[in-house]
Protein backbone atom coordinates (compact mmCIF):
# COMPACT_ATOMS: atom_id res chain seq x y z
CA UNK A 1 0.00 0.00 0.00
CA UNK A 2 1.29 3.47 -0.72
CA UNK A 3 2.19 5.68 2.25
CA UNK A 4 -0.60 8.01 1.18
CA UNK A 5 -3.29 5.37 1.46
CA UNK A 6 -1.80 3.99 4.63
CA UNK A 7 -2.00 7.37 6.29
CA UNK A 8 -5.55 7.85 5.04
CA UNK A 9 -6.66 4.50 6.39
CA UNK A 10 -5.07 5.33 9.74
CA UNK A 11 -6.68 8.75 9.98
CA UNK A 12 -10.12 7.43 9.05
CA UNK A 13 -9.67 4.47 11.39
CA UNK A 14 -8.73 6.71 14.28
CA UNK A 15 -11.82 8.84 13.74
CA UNK A 16 -14.01 5.74 13.60
CA UNK A 17 -12.57 4.43 16.86
CA UNK A 18 -13.01 7.77 18.57
CA UNK A 19 -16.53 7.84 17.30
CA UNK A 20 -17.24 4.45 18.85
CA UNK A 21 -15.90 5.61 22.19
CA UNK A 22 -17.99 8.79 22.16
CA UNK A 23 -21.47 7.50 21.54
CA UNK A 24 -23.05 10.15 23.75
CA UNK A 25 -21.81 12.83 21.38
CA UNK A 26 -23.35 10.95 18.50
CA UNK A 27 -26.72 10.83 20.20
CA UNK A 28 -26.53 14.46 21.27
CA UNK A 29 -25.90 15.48 17.67
CA UNK A 30 -29.02 13.59 16.60
CA UNK A 31 -31.26 15.29 19.11
CA UNK A 32 -30.99 18.70 17.45
CA UNK A 33 -32.40 17.83 14.02
CA UNK A 34 -34.97 15.54 15.61
CA UNK A 35 -36.32 18.34 17.73
CA UNK A 36 -36.69 20.44 14.60
CA UNK A 37 -38.43 17.63 12.80
CA UNK A 38 -40.71 16.39 15.54
CA UNK A 39 -41.55 19.68 17.21
CA UNK A 40 -40.89 22.62 14.96
CA UNK A 41 -41.97 21.11 11.66
CA UNK A 42 -44.96 19.35 13.12
CA UNK A 43 -46.12 22.61 14.67
CA UNK A 44 -45.72 24.56 11.47
CA UNK A 45 -47.30 22.00 9.21
CA UNK A 46 -50.64 23.73 9.33
CA UNK A 47 -49.26 27.24 9.01
CA UNK A 48 -47.03 26.70 6.02
CA UNK A 49 -48.59 25.51 2.82
CA UNK A 50 -46.16 24.54 0.11
CA UNK A 51 -46.72 24.48 -3.59
CA UNK A 52 -45.22 21.87 -5.86
CA UNK A 53 -41.64 22.74 -6.77
CA UNK A 54 -38.89 20.55 -8.15
CA UNK A 55 -37.79 17.96 -7.24
CA UNK A 56 -41.19 17.20 -5.72
CA UNK A 57 -43.96 15.96 -7.98
CA UNK A 58 -46.83 16.03 -5.55
CA UNK A 59 -47.86 18.12 -2.62
CA UNK A 60 -45.66 17.43 0.35
CA UNK A 61 -45.99 18.18 4.01
CA UNK A 62 -43.67 20.62 5.68
CA UNK A 63 -41.92 17.80 7.51
CA UNK A 64 -40.98 16.24 4.22
CA UNK A 65 -39.72 19.58 2.97
CA UNK A 66 -37.28 20.23 5.79
CA UNK A 67 -35.67 16.79 5.95
CA UNK A 68 -32.87 17.65 3.47
CA UNK A 69 -32.21 20.91 5.31
CA UNK A 70 -31.92 19.08 8.61
CA UNK A 71 -29.55 16.57 7.08
CA UNK A 72 -27.40 19.47 5.90
CA UNK A 73 -27.68 20.94 9.38
CA UNK A 74 -26.05 17.83 10.82
CA UNK A 75 -23.14 18.30 8.44
CA UNK A 76 -22.93 22.00 9.28
CA UNK A 77 -22.87 21.50 13.05
CA UNK A 78 -20.29 18.75 12.85
CA UNK A 79 -18.04 20.81 10.62
CA UNK A 80 -18.16 23.75 13.02
CA UNK A 81 -17.64 21.49 15.99
CA UNK A 82 -14.47 20.03 14.48
CA UNK A 83 -13.27 23.53 13.69
CA UNK A 84 -13.81 24.59 17.28
CA UNK A 85 -12.07 21.58 18.71
CA UNK A 86 -9.05 22.61 16.67
CA UNK A 87 -9.19 26.19 17.87
CA UNK A 88 -9.70 24.97 21.39
CA UNK A 89 -6.62 22.85 21.48
CA UNK A 90 -8.50 19.71 22.25
CA UNK A 91 -7.45 18.48 18.86
CA UNK A 92 -4.56 20.85 18.31
CA UNK A 93 -2.05 18.49 19.88
CA UNK A 94 -3.07 15.63 17.67
CA UNK A 95 -3.03 18.02 14.71
CA UNK A 96 0.58 18.89 15.45
CA UNK A 97 1.45 15.25 15.61
CA UNK A 98 -0.37 14.63 12.35
CA UNK A 99 1.51 17.40 10.60
CA UNK A 100 4.89 15.91 11.52
CA UNK A 101 4.09 12.89 9.35
CA UNK A 102 6.35 12.79 6.30
CA UNK A 103 3.57 13.48 3.80
CA UNK A 104 2.38 16.62 2.06
CA UNK A 105 0.35 18.82 4.30
CA UNK A 106 -2.55 19.10 1.86
CA UNK A 107 -2.97 15.37 1.87
CA UNK A 108 -2.98 15.14 5.67
CA UNK A 109 -5.53 17.93 5.96
CA UNK A 110 -7.68 16.38 3.27
CA UNK A 111 -7.72 13.04 5.09
CA UNK A 112 -8.54 14.73 8.36
CA UNK A 113 -11.44 16.50 6.69
CA UNK A 114 -12.72 13.35 5.06
CA UNK A 115 -12.62 11.51 8.39
CA UNK A 116 -14.87 14.11 9.98
CA UNK A 117 -17.26 14.04 7.05
CA UNK A 118 -17.65 10.26 7.16
CA UNK A 119 -18.72 10.46 10.78
CA UNK A 120 -21.24 13.18 9.87
CA UNK A 121 -22.61 10.97 7.13
CA UNK A 122 -23.23 8.17 9.59
CA UNK A 123 -25.22 10.63 11.67
CA UNK A 124 -27.14 11.81 8.64
CA UNK A 125 -28.17 8.24 7.87
CA UNK A 126 -29.17 7.63 11.46
CA UNK A 127 -31.38 10.69 11.21
CA UNK A 128 -32.90 9.55 7.92
CA UNK A 129 -33.63 6.18 9.48
CA UNK A 130 -35.48 7.75 12.39
CA UNK A 131 -37.39 9.98 9.98
CA UNK A 132 -38.33 6.86 8.05
CA UNK A 133 -39.90 5.26 11.07
CA UNK A 134 -41.60 8.54 11.86
CA UNK A 135 -43.27 8.21 8.48
CA UNK A 136 -41.12 10.23 6.12
CA UNK A 137 -40.41 7.79 3.34
CA UNK A 138 -38.18 8.81 0.49
CA UNK A 139 -37.65 6.90 -2.76
CA UNK A 140 -35.62 3.82 -1.77
CA UNK A 141 -32.85 4.59 -4.25
CA UNK A 142 -32.70 8.12 -2.88
CA UNK A 143 -30.93 6.78 0.17
CA UNK A 144 -28.16 5.59 -2.13
CA UNK A 145 -28.02 8.60 -4.40
CA UNK A 146 -27.71 10.95 -1.51
CA UNK A 147 -24.39 9.44 -0.42
CA UNK A 148 -22.19 11.31 -2.91
CA UNK A 149 -24.18 14.47 -2.29
CA UNK A 150 -23.55 14.16 1.45
CA UNK A 151 -19.90 13.56 0.80
CA UNK A 152 -19.31 16.64 -1.28
CA UNK A 153 -21.58 18.88 0.79
CA UNK A 154 -19.81 17.65 3.92
CA UNK A 155 -16.41 18.31 2.41
CA UNK A 156 -17.47 21.83 1.51
CA UNK A 157 -18.68 22.60 5.03
CA UNK A 158 -15.63 20.92 6.54
CA UNK A 159 -13.34 23.07 4.40
CA UNK A 160 -15.15 26.18 5.59
CA UNK A 161 -14.65 25.04 9.18
CA UNK A 162 -10.98 24.28 8.60
CA UNK A 163 -10.52 27.70 7.10
CA UNK A 164 -12.21 29.36 10.07
CA UNK A 165 -10.06 27.36 12.46
CA UNK A 166 -6.89 28.34 10.63
CA UNK A 167 -7.50 32.04 10.45
CA UNK A 168 -10.12 33.46 12.72
CA UNK A 169 -8.93 33.79 16.28
CA UNK A 170 -12.01 35.60 17.50
CA UNK A 171 -14.23 32.55 17.39
CA UNK A 172 -13.86 32.26 21.10
CA UNK A 173 -16.61 29.85 21.88
CA UNK A 174 -19.48 27.89 20.58
CA UNK A 175 -21.94 30.72 21.16
CA UNK A 176 -19.88 32.94 18.90
CA UNK A 177 -19.88 30.39 16.13
CA UNK A 178 -23.61 29.83 16.56
CA UNK A 179 -24.37 33.53 16.28
CA UNK A 180 -22.03 34.47 13.51
CA UNK A 181 -21.79 31.35 11.41
CA UNK A 182 -24.34 28.65 12.01
CA UNK A 183 -27.47 30.74 12.49
CA UNK A 184 -27.06 33.07 9.51
CA UNK A 185 -25.91 30.27 7.26
CA UNK A 186 -28.79 28.04 8.26
CA UNK A 187 -31.62 30.54 8.39
CA UNK A 188 -30.62 32.36 5.22
CA UNK A 189 -30.90 29.22 3.16
CA UNK A 190 -33.56 27.01 1.67
CA UNK A 191 -33.29 24.61 4.60
CA UNK A 192 -36.51 25.86 6.19
CA UNK A 193 -38.34 27.71 3.40
CA UNK A 194 -38.19 27.52 -0.36
CA UNK A 195 -36.88 30.52 -2.23
CA UNK A 196 -40.27 31.64 -3.48
CA UNK A 197 -41.49 31.97 0.09
CA UNK A 198 -38.52 34.11 0.97
CA UNK A 199 -39.24 36.27 -2.05
CA UNK A 200 -42.73 36.94 -0.75
CA UNK A 201 -41.30 38.76 2.22
CA UNK A 202 -38.23 40.33 0.63
CA UNK A 203 -36.34 39.98 -2.62
CA UNK A 204 -33.13 40.92 -0.83
CA UNK A 205 -33.58 37.95 1.48
CA UNK A 206 -34.25 35.78 -1.52
CA UNK A 207 -31.06 36.93 -3.19
CA UNK A 208 -28.97 36.30 -0.12
CA UNK A 209 -30.42 32.82 0.16
CA UNK A 210 -29.79 32.13 -3.49
CA UNK A 211 -26.15 33.10 -3.04
CA UNK A 212 -25.59 31.22 0.17
CA UNK A 213 -23.46 28.13 -0.58
CA UNK A 214 -25.33 26.29 2.14
CA UNK A 215 -28.51 26.66 0.06
CA UNK A 216 -26.76 24.81 -2.71
CA UNK A 217 -25.64 22.10 -0.34
CA UNK A 218 -29.23 21.70 0.82
CA UNK A 219 -30.59 21.61 -2.72
CA UNK A 220 -27.95 19.14 -3.86
CA UNK A 221 -29.02 16.83 -1.05
CA UNK A 222 -32.72 17.46 -1.67
CA UNK A 223 -32.50 16.63 -5.36
CA UNK A 224 -30.31 13.59 -4.76
CA UNK A 225 -32.86 12.20 -2.32
CA UNK A 226 -35.33 12.25 -5.23
CA UNK A 227 -32.85 10.74 -7.66
CA UNK A 228 -32.15 13.98 -9.45
CA UNK A 229 -28.91 15.74 -10.09
CA UNK A 230 -28.98 19.47 -9.49
CA UNK A 231 -26.04 20.50 -11.62
CA UNK A 232 -26.12 24.13 -10.63
CA UNK A 233 -26.01 23.23 -6.95
CA UNK A 234 -23.24 20.73 -7.58
CA UNK A 235 -21.20 23.37 -9.37
CA UNK A 236 -21.57 25.89 -6.57
CA UNK A 237 -20.79 23.37 -3.88
CA UNK A 238 -17.70 22.15 -5.71
CA UNK A 239 -16.53 25.69 -6.29
CA UNK A 240 -17.04 26.66 -2.66
CA UNK A 241 -15.17 23.57 -1.55
CA UNK A 242 -12.24 24.41 -3.81
CA UNK A 243 -12.08 28.02 -2.64
CA UNK A 244 -12.24 27.23 1.07
CA UNK A 245 -9.91 24.26 0.83
CA UNK A 246 -7.42 26.56 -0.85
CA UNK A 247 -7.88 29.16 1.86
CA UNK A 248 -7.53 26.53 4.59
CA UNK A 249 -4.29 25.23 3.06
CA UNK A 250 -3.05 28.78 2.96
CA UNK A 251 -4.06 29.18 6.59
CA UNK A 252 -2.11 26.07 7.57
CA UNK A 253 0.88 26.94 5.44
CA UNK A 254 3.93 26.74 7.68
CA UNK A 255 5.20 30.00 6.22
CA UNK A 256 2.42 31.96 7.86
CA UNK A 257 0.07 30.13 9.81
CA UNK A 258 -2.10 29.40 12.63
CA UNK A 259 0.15 26.95 14.28
CA UNK A 260 2.04 29.73 16.01
CA UNK A 261 -0.96 30.84 17.95
CA UNK A 262 -0.22 31.22 21.61
CA UNK A 263 -1.61 28.14 23.31
CA UNK A 264 -3.59 28.60 26.44
CA UNK B 1 27.43 14.21 9.67
CA UNK B 2 25.51 15.99 12.40
CA UNK B 3 22.07 14.68 13.24
CA UNK B 4 20.79 18.21 13.68
CA UNK B 5 22.33 21.31 12.26
CA UNK B 6 20.79 24.70 12.96
CA UNK B 7 22.33 27.80 11.46
CA UNK B 8 21.50 31.43 12.13
CA UNK B 9 17.86 30.84 12.96
CA UNK B 10 15.73 33.86 13.80
CA UNK B 11 12.02 34.14 14.40
CA UNK B 12 9.62 36.82 15.48
CA UNK B 13 5.97 36.84 16.53
CA UNK B 14 4.82 40.11 15.06
CA UNK B 15 7.28 42.52 16.60
CA UNK B 16 8.43 40.24 19.35
CA UNK B 17 11.73 38.56 18.60
CA UNK B 18 11.53 35.04 19.96
CA UNK B 19 14.78 33.68 18.49
CA UNK B 20 17.81 35.68 17.45
CA UNK B 21 20.50 34.11 15.28
CA UNK B 22 20.45 30.70 16.92
CA UNK B 23 23.12 28.25 15.69
CA UNK B 24 24.09 24.86 17.10
CA UNK B 25 24.44 21.23 16.15
CA UNK B 26 23.83 17.87 17.76
CA UNK B 27 25.88 14.80 16.83
CA UNK B 28 24.65 11.20 16.78
CA UNK B 29 24.81 9.74 20.27
CA UNK B 30 24.93 13.18 21.85
CA UNK B 31 22.50 14.15 24.59
CA UNK B 32 22.02 17.87 24.27
CA UNK B 33 20.13 19.65 27.05
CA UNK B 34 18.54 22.88 25.93
CA UNK B 35 18.37 24.82 29.16
CA UNK B 36 16.23 27.91 29.20
CA UNK B 37 13.92 29.68 31.64
CA UNK B 38 10.23 30.26 30.85
CA UNK B 39 9.80 32.25 27.69
CA UNK B 40 13.36 31.64 26.50
CA UNK B 41 12.12 30.41 23.14
CA UNK B 42 12.40 26.64 23.58
CA UNK B 43 8.95 25.79 22.25
CA UNK B 44 9.35 28.25 19.43
CA UNK B 45 12.57 26.50 18.45
CA UNK B 46 10.79 23.13 18.56
CA UNK B 47 7.96 24.40 16.40
CA UNK B 48 10.49 25.51 13.81
CA UNK B 49 12.39 22.22 14.05
CA UNK B 50 9.17 20.26 13.44
CA UNK B 51 8.09 22.62 10.67
CA UNK B 52 4.87 23.67 12.30
CA UNK B 53 5.93 27.01 10.96
CA UNK B 54 8.99 28.24 9.16
CA UNK B 55 11.40 31.03 9.90
CA UNK B 56 12.22 33.69 7.34
CA UNK B 57 15.86 33.50 8.30
CA UNK B 58 18.06 30.53 9.02
CA UNK B 59 18.61 26.93 8.05
CA UNK B 60 17.72 23.61 9.67
CA UNK B 61 19.04 20.25 8.52
CA UNK B 62 18.28 16.81 9.94
CA UNK B 63 20.83 14.13 9.02
CA UNK B 64 21.88 16.37 6.18
CA UNK B 65 18.32 16.82 4.87
CA UNK B 66 17.29 20.44 4.64
CA UNK B 67 13.95 20.97 6.36
CA UNK B 68 12.90 23.62 3.91
CA UNK B 69 14.02 21.94 0.69
CA UNK B 70 13.23 18.33 1.65
CA UNK B 71 10.75 18.52 4.52
CA UNK B 72 9.51 14.97 4.24
CA UNK B 73 12.98 13.41 4.27
CA UNK B 74 13.89 15.54 7.26
CA UNK B 75 10.68 14.79 9.17
CA UNK B 76 11.06 11.07 8.54
CA UNK B 77 14.35 11.16 10.43
CA UNK B 78 13.11 12.89 13.56
CA UNK B 79 10.95 11.82 16.45
CA UNK B 80 9.14 14.42 18.53
CA UNK B 81 7.65 14.62 22.00
CA UNK B 82 5.74 17.87 22.33
CA UNK B 83 5.39 19.89 25.48
CA UNK B 84 1.66 19.22 25.57
CA UNK B 85 0.44 15.66 25.58
CA UNK B 86 -0.75 14.36 22.23
CA UNK B 87 -2.09 10.88 22.99
CA UNK B 88 -5.56 9.65 22.15
CA UNK B 89 -6.63 8.90 25.68
CA UNK B 90 -9.62 6.79 24.70
CA UNK B 91 -7.55 4.47 22.55
CA UNK B 92 -5.30 1.69 23.77
CA UNK B 93 -1.54 1.97 23.95
CA UNK B 94 -1.22 -0.37 20.98
CA UNK B 95 -3.70 1.65 18.92
CA UNK B 96 -1.89 4.87 19.64
CA UNK B 97 1.30 3.32 18.35
CA UNK B 98 -0.35 1.70 15.33
CA UNK B 99 -1.89 5.01 14.28
CA UNK B 100 1.43 6.77 14.39
CA UNK B 101 3.20 3.93 12.60
CA UNK B 102 0.73 4.13 9.74
CA UNK B 103 1.21 7.88 9.47
CA UNK B 104 4.85 7.08 8.91
CA UNK B 105 4.11 4.54 6.24
CA UNK B 106 4.58 1.33 8.23
CA UNK B 107 2.49 -1.69 7.32
CA UNK B 108 0.25 -3.10 10.00
CA UNK B 109 2.58 -6.03 10.67
CA UNK B 110 5.68 -3.91 10.70
CA UNK B 111 4.00 -1.43 13.03
CA UNK B 112 2.97 -4.19 15.44
CA UNK B 113 6.54 -5.51 15.52
CA UNK B 114 7.98 -2.09 16.14
CA UNK B 115 5.36 -1.34 18.78
CA UNK B 116 6.42 -4.27 20.91
CA UNK B 117 10.03 -3.34 20.31
CA UNK B 118 9.67 0.27 21.48
CA UNK B 119 7.44 -0.67 24.41
CA UNK B 120 10.07 -3.19 25.45
CA UNK B 121 12.72 -0.50 25.15
CA UNK B 122 10.81 1.72 27.57
CA UNK B 123 9.90 -1.10 29.96
CA UNK B 124 6.21 -0.90 29.14
CA UNK B 125 5.69 -4.16 27.28
CA UNK B 126 2.95 -5.35 29.61
CA UNK B 127 0.84 -2.24 29.03
CA UNK B 128 0.11 -2.63 25.32
CA UNK B 129 -3.54 -3.45 25.89
CA UNK B 130 -4.32 -0.70 28.39
CA UNK B 131 -6.21 2.42 27.55
CA UNK B 132 -3.94 5.46 27.45
CA UNK B 133 -6.30 7.15 29.91
CA UNK B 134 -5.54 4.49 32.50
CA UNK B 135 -1.79 5.19 32.45
CA UNK B 136 -0.27 7.49 35.03
CA UNK B 137 1.49 10.66 33.94
CA UNK B 138 4.92 9.08 33.85
CA UNK B 139 3.78 6.19 31.71
CA UNK B 140 1.90 8.47 29.36
CA UNK B 141 5.11 10.34 28.74
CA UNK B 142 7.03 7.14 28.25
CA UNK B 143 4.42 6.03 25.75
CA UNK B 144 4.90 9.27 23.86
CA UNK B 145 8.62 8.63 23.76
CA UNK B 146 8.05 5.07 22.60
CA UNK B 147 5.77 6.39 19.89
CA UNK B 148 8.39 8.89 18.75
CA UNK B 149 10.74 5.95 18.18
CA UNK B 150 8.35 3.91 16.00
CA UNK B 151 9.82 5.07 12.72
CA UNK B 152 13.41 4.67 13.97
CA UNK B 153 14.42 8.30 13.83
CA UNK B 154 18.03 9.35 14.21
CA UNK B 155 17.11 12.50 16.11
CA UNK B 156 14.78 12.75 19.08
CA UNK B 157 13.32 16.09 20.14
CA UNK B 158 11.68 16.44 23.55
CA UNK B 159 10.14 19.65 24.81
CA UNK B 160 10.07 19.67 28.63
CA UNK B 161 9.10 16.00 28.79
CA UNK B 162 9.15 15.76 32.58
CA UNK B 163 6.89 18.66 33.45
CA UNK B 164 4.29 17.71 36.01
CA UNK B 165 5.81 14.32 36.85
CA UNK B 166 6.87 13.09 40.26
CA UNK B 167 10.54 12.60 41.11
CA UNK B 168 10.56 8.87 40.41
CA UNK B 169 8.95 9.17 36.97
CA UNK B 170 11.25 12.06 36.08
CA UNK B 171 14.31 10.05 37.00
CA UNK B 172 13.07 7.04 35.03
CA UNK B 173 12.39 9.07 31.90
CA UNK B 174 15.65 10.98 32.11
CA UNK B 175 17.52 7.70 32.47
CA UNK B 176 15.67 6.09 29.57
CA UNK B 177 16.44 8.88 27.18
CA UNK B 178 20.08 9.06 28.23
CA UNK B 179 20.17 5.35 27.46
CA UNK B 180 18.77 5.95 23.99
CA UNK B 181 21.58 8.36 23.22
CA UNK B 182 24.32 6.22 24.75
CA UNK B 183 23.26 2.77 23.58
CA UNK B 184 21.36 3.41 20.37
CA UNK B 185 23.36 6.36 19.07
CA UNK B 186 20.33 8.60 18.92
CA UNK B 187 20.91 12.32 18.88
CA UNK B 188 18.75 13.90 21.57
CA UNK B 189 17.66 17.49 22.03
CA UNK B 190 16.01 17.78 25.42
CA UNK B 191 14.48 21.11 26.39
CA UNK B 192 14.13 21.81 30.08
CA UNK B 193 14.56 24.40 32.76
CA UNK B 194 15.47 21.80 35.35
CA UNK B 195 19.21 21.61 35.77
CA UNK B 196 19.13 18.34 37.72
CA UNK B 197 18.16 16.45 34.57
CA UNK B 198 21.58 17.10 33.10
CA UNK B 199 24.41 14.63 33.62
CA UNK B 200 28.07 15.77 33.54
CA UNK B 201 28.82 14.31 30.10
CA UNK B 202 25.78 15.93 28.41
CA UNK B 203 26.10 18.89 26.15
CA UNK B 204 24.41 21.97 27.51
CA UNK B 205 22.96 24.78 25.43
CA UNK B 206 21.83 27.75 27.43
CA UNK B 207 19.06 29.68 25.73
CA UNK B 208 17.92 32.97 27.14
CA UNK B 209 15.67 35.59 25.58
CA UNK B 210 15.99 33.94 22.21
CA UNK B 211 19.77 33.74 22.17
CA UNK B 212 22.23 30.96 22.84
CA UNK B 213 24.44 32.21 25.66
CA UNK B 214 26.64 29.20 26.04
CA UNK B 215 27.34 25.77 24.61
CA UNK B 216 29.59 23.10 26.04
CA UNK B 217 29.88 19.91 28.05
CA UNK B 218 28.14 20.23 31.38
CA UNK B 219 31.29 19.26 33.28
CA UNK B 220 33.32 21.90 31.46
CA UNK B 221 30.81 24.69 31.96
CA UNK B 222 30.49 24.35 35.70
CA UNK B 223 31.83 22.11 38.45
CA UNK B 224 29.61 19.25 39.55
CA UNK B 225 26.51 20.59 41.32
CA UNK B 226 27.51 24.08 40.25
CA UNK B 227 25.45 24.10 37.05
CA UNK B 228 22.30 25.35 38.72
CA UNK B 229 24.00 28.39 40.19
CA UNK B 230 25.76 29.05 36.89
CA UNK B 231 22.49 28.81 34.97
CA UNK B 232 20.72 31.14 37.39
CA UNK B 233 23.48 33.70 37.19
CA UNK B 234 23.54 33.64 33.39
CA UNK B 235 19.80 34.01 32.96
CA UNK B 236 19.18 36.50 35.71
CA UNK B 237 16.65 39.13 34.75
CA UNK B 238 18.37 42.51 34.53
CA UNK B 239 17.10 44.64 37.38
CA UNK B 240 16.34 47.93 35.75
N1 LIG C 1 2.02 32.90 19.41
C1 LIG C 1 2.77 33.80 20.04
N2 LIG C 1 2.57 35.11 19.85
C2 LIG C 1 3.33 36.03 20.46
N3 LIG C 1 4.33 35.75 21.29
C3 LIG C 1 4.59 34.45 21.55
C4 LIG C 1 3.84 33.41 20.94
N4 LIG C 1 4.32 32.22 21.37
C5 LIG C 1 5.33 32.53 22.21
N5 LIG C 1 5.51 33.86 22.32
C6 LIG C 1 6.55 34.54 23.10
O1 LIG C 1 7.81 34.14 22.60
C7 LIG C 1 8.72 33.90 23.65
C8 LIG C 1 9.21 32.48 23.60
O2 LIG C 1 8.14 31.60 23.92
P1 LIG C 1 8.31 30.02 23.99
O3 LIG C 1 6.98 29.43 24.21
O4 LIG C 1 9.08 29.58 22.82
O5 LIG C 1 9.20 29.87 25.31
P2 LIG C 1 9.59 28.55 26.13
O6 LIG C 1 11.05 28.61 26.31
O7 LIG C 1 9.05 27.35 25.48
O8 LIG C 1 8.89 28.80 27.52
P3 LIG C 1 8.23 27.74 28.54
O9 LIG C 1 9.34 27.25 29.41
O10 LIG C 1 7.27 28.58 29.30
O11 LIG C 1 7.58 26.67 27.76
C9 LIG C 1 7.97 34.23 24.93
O12 LIG C 1 8.30 35.55 25.29
C10 LIG C 1 6.52 34.13 24.55
O13 LIG C 1 5.75 35.02 25.32
MG1 LIG D 1 7.75 25.83 26.03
Amino acid sequence: MSPYLRAMTAILGREALRFLTQRERFLAALVRPLVWLLVFAAGFRAALGLSIIPPYQTYITYEVYIVPGLVAMILLFNAMQSALSLVYDREMGSMRLLLTAPLPRWWLLFCKLLAGVLVSILQAYAFLAIAYFYGIRLPPMGYVWVLPALLIAGMMLGAVGLFLASTIRQLENFAGVMNFVIFPVFFLSTALYPLWRMAESSTLLRDICAWNPFTHAVELIRFALYLRLNLEALGWVALTFAVFMGLALWGFDPARGMMNRKTR
Amino acid sequence: MDALDVADLSFRYGRKEALKGVSFHVAPGEFCALLGPNGAGKSTLFALLTRLFVARQGRIAVMGQDLQAAPRAALARMGVVFQQMTLDLDLSVARNLAYFGALHGLSRREAALRASEVLERLDMAERAGEKARDLNGGHRRRLEIARALMHRPRLLLLDEPTVGLDARSRAAITAHVHGLARDDGLAVLWATHLVDEVTPSDTVLILHQGQILQRGRAQDIAPEHGLAAHFMALTEEPTA
